[in-house]
């Protein structure tokens, strides 16, 4: 083992490798991991390329070009799928985005501590409630007959309603405010940690000004965590083609499949559900479709923000 | 008092009581489904359905849990959860942390590339597919490494990890150990590792979260019942009724006997599954907030 030198100032430069082995040795197995379980799978999309075949393997199958592409842009499910992707996520977008964002400043001028400590801890608490409970939680309050919902009609008109989860069009609503109930608590703590940083030299000058507490809320607390406001939303511009696959599957039923079906479930409905072809080319490129209207949109966002607001990610 | 400053102080005042009314509303909006959830599960099962139950439990009567528990299913998931959780919080914080370490220092070389290869795979991936194929390929299909393996670790959380070391652990630290003659490796066991502690215990948390309520993986790799985490069984009883084709030959005999006293199980089901996260959640908070601060800051 070599012994280091006695003069290893100098840090900022860029060092001899040789002398680092230890550090890329460490490296090894995270390198390998990455390239293992995220990169052979990109390469693997090739298969949306081809007509893939167990028996022929991913390099012996053959090529197709762009025709899984086109049968997917032509069939009926391609604008079903691909509306109900994009409606479901900017729903999502719209409603879950200002929640946190209003309640950090609300809970923020809350002076008793006390108290903010306790409705912290209890708004924060359903973010590590899983995905199965969660959507357990939503059926089993809103049950037309057992839940709270229906006990509850039932008490007020004396009769029993129908089951909302028949419904194509609640199950946006459900979908949507469920994830609220679950996340604004937990979303709003980047944002009240951004609102303990405000300088209270500024709330001091504009009280002596004569700001109200509202007035000094939109005027010193907003714009100082304006450029958390910004990367956030970044982050969830770039995000629209992204909904977890987990919950929406979760929450399908036959009856509600004209709202629910988004590209992921699609997916996995035709590519490995008992019901599916079994077409993982298809299913390849349904996904791969996907990703790259991903990559391209967070890509660009980002881009435009660097320029308007001088905010981004990389 | 003048006139002005008056008005002021009575907006103030409005203000004030409207933040406190509306943290107040949000925060019993939140509480609500889950303690009457909590009630349900210990009230008299008819009086449940029926619709007795609106806050507290009404009839104290445990007989839904004791069914629950006599299901062997919900020990063995219970019992694989534990293990999936453990054995996988250990992979990850090993990779992790073996990962962040070398990627904090600055004059590595090759260190922003090396970035590249592992942050472009947040941004673009193979999907669930190609995912599949793979861990076909590799062998691991219905194994417990399917579980393990693919999500060994998450680059957002390398990536607080990094900076967590980068801005805890100055320069000036190493080169002074250096001087002592400390190669890189006793500089991570010696000074990194016990100086981390603090991001350790935030990472263990995350990742310990994130399998007790995996799903995903164990729904496309696994097709053997003993392997099952307890998630699975969670769905099989939660939506037992909405997919009655699936379950029916498992759950039909033993559940006939009583339709209430299926619905009062789901309820202790949910408690039974949520309720070591919800124990240990508000002694542990404090950490979570803390990894939410330190992720946010750019490195």
């Amino acid at each position: 083992m070599k012994k280091r030198k006695a003069s290893a100032g100098g840090a900022i430069k860029k060092r001899d490798p040789r002398k680092d082995w230890q550090l890329y040795l460490l490296l090894l197995v995270p390198v390998i991991y990455i390239i293992i379980f995220k990169y052979i799978p990109m390469g693997g999309l090739v298969i949306a390329f081809k007509e893939y075949k167990v028996r022929k393997g991913i390099w012996g199958s053959d090529w197709v070009g762009f025709e899984n592409f086109i049968e997917f842009f032509q069939s009926y499910q391609f604008w079903r799928v691909l509306k109900n992707t994009v409606i479901l996520s900017v729903y999502t977008i719209i409603v879950s985005f200002p929640f946190p964002i209003i309640f950090a400043l609300m809970i923020n001028s809350v002076r008793n501590e006390k108290f903010k400590k306790v409705t912290q801890t209890i708004v924060n608490m359903p973010h590590f409630i899983s995905t199965v409970v969660m959507v357990g939680i939503v059926f089993a309050v809103f049950n037309n007959r057992t839940g709270i919902y229906g006990n509850l009609v039932h008490a007020i008109t004396g009769s029993w309603p129908q089951d909302l989860f028949a419904s194509p069009s609640n199950f946006r609503h459900f979908y949507v405010w469920s994830a609220v109930w679950q996340n604004f608590g937990w979303d709003s703590i980047i944002y009240t940690a951004a609102l303990s940083s405000v300088d209270p030299s500024y709330h001091e000058a504009a009280q002596i000004d004569g700001a109200s507490r509202f007035k000094r809320v939109i005027h010193v607390d907003l714009p100082t965590i304006l450029p958390t406001i910004i990367t956030m939303l970044i982050l969830r511009m770039g995000s629209v083609m992204t909904i977890g696959f987990e919950k929406v599957y979760l929450m399908q039923n036959s009856l509600n499949l004209s709202a629910s079906e988004i590209i992921s479930t699609y997916v996995y409905q035709v590519g490995l559900s008992a019901q599916g072809s079994g077409d993982f080319s298809y299913a390849t490129a349904i996904g791969m479709f996907n990703n790259v209207i991903e990559f391209v949109l967070v890509v660009t966002v980002n881009k435009i923000s660097k320029k308007v607001s001088e905010t981004s990610l990389w | 008092m003048n006139k002005k400053t008056k008005i002021k102080y009575n907006q103030d005042r409005l203000y004030y009581i409207i933040c406190y009314a509306v943290v107040a509303i949000l925060t019993l909006i939140v509480l609500y489904p889950v303690v009457y959830i909590v009630s349900a599960s210990f009230s008299n099962p008819d009086r449940t359905v029926q619709g007795d139950v609106w806050l507290w439990p009404v009839d104290i009567n445990l007989d839904a849990y004791k069914m629950l528990f006599n299901y062997q299913k919900l020990w063995t998931g219970y019992g694989n959860t534990i293990l999936y959780t453990v054995g996988g919080t250990i992979i990850n914080l090993v990779v992790t942390l073996t990962c962040a370490y070398p990627m904090a220092r600055k004059n590595l070389r090759g260190r922003s590339q090396i970035m590249f290869l592992f942050s472009f795979t947040m941004l673009f991936s193979g999907g669930m597919i190609p995912n599949y194929i793979l861990v076909r390929e590799l062998g691991i299909m219905n194994t417990r490494w399917a579980l393990l393996l693919p999500g060994a670790m998450s680059v957002y959380n390398m990536i607080v990890c990094r900076t967590f070391i980068q801005t805890n652990i100055p320069d000036e630290m190493l080169e002074a150990a250096q001087i002592d003659g400390c190669n890189d490796l006793q500089f991570l066991f010696r000074m990194v590792l016990p100086l981390s502690k603090p991001i350790i215990a935030v990472l263990a948390l995350w990742y310990g979260v994130s399998h007790w309520n995996a799903y995903f993986n164990a729904f496309l790799y696994l097709k053997d019942n003993d392997l099952y985490p307890l998630q699975i069984f969670l769905r099989e009883i939660l939506f037992a009724s909405s997919q009655i084709g699936e379950t029916e030959e498992m759950l039909a005999e033993e559940v006939t006997r009583s339709q209430y006293m299926y619905v009062a199980m789901q309820y202790c089901v949910i408690v039974v599954s949520t309720a070591p996260l919800m124990c240990i959640y508000p002694f542990v908070q404090k950490h979570f907030q803390k990894g939410v601060m330190v992720g946010s800051v750019k490195g």
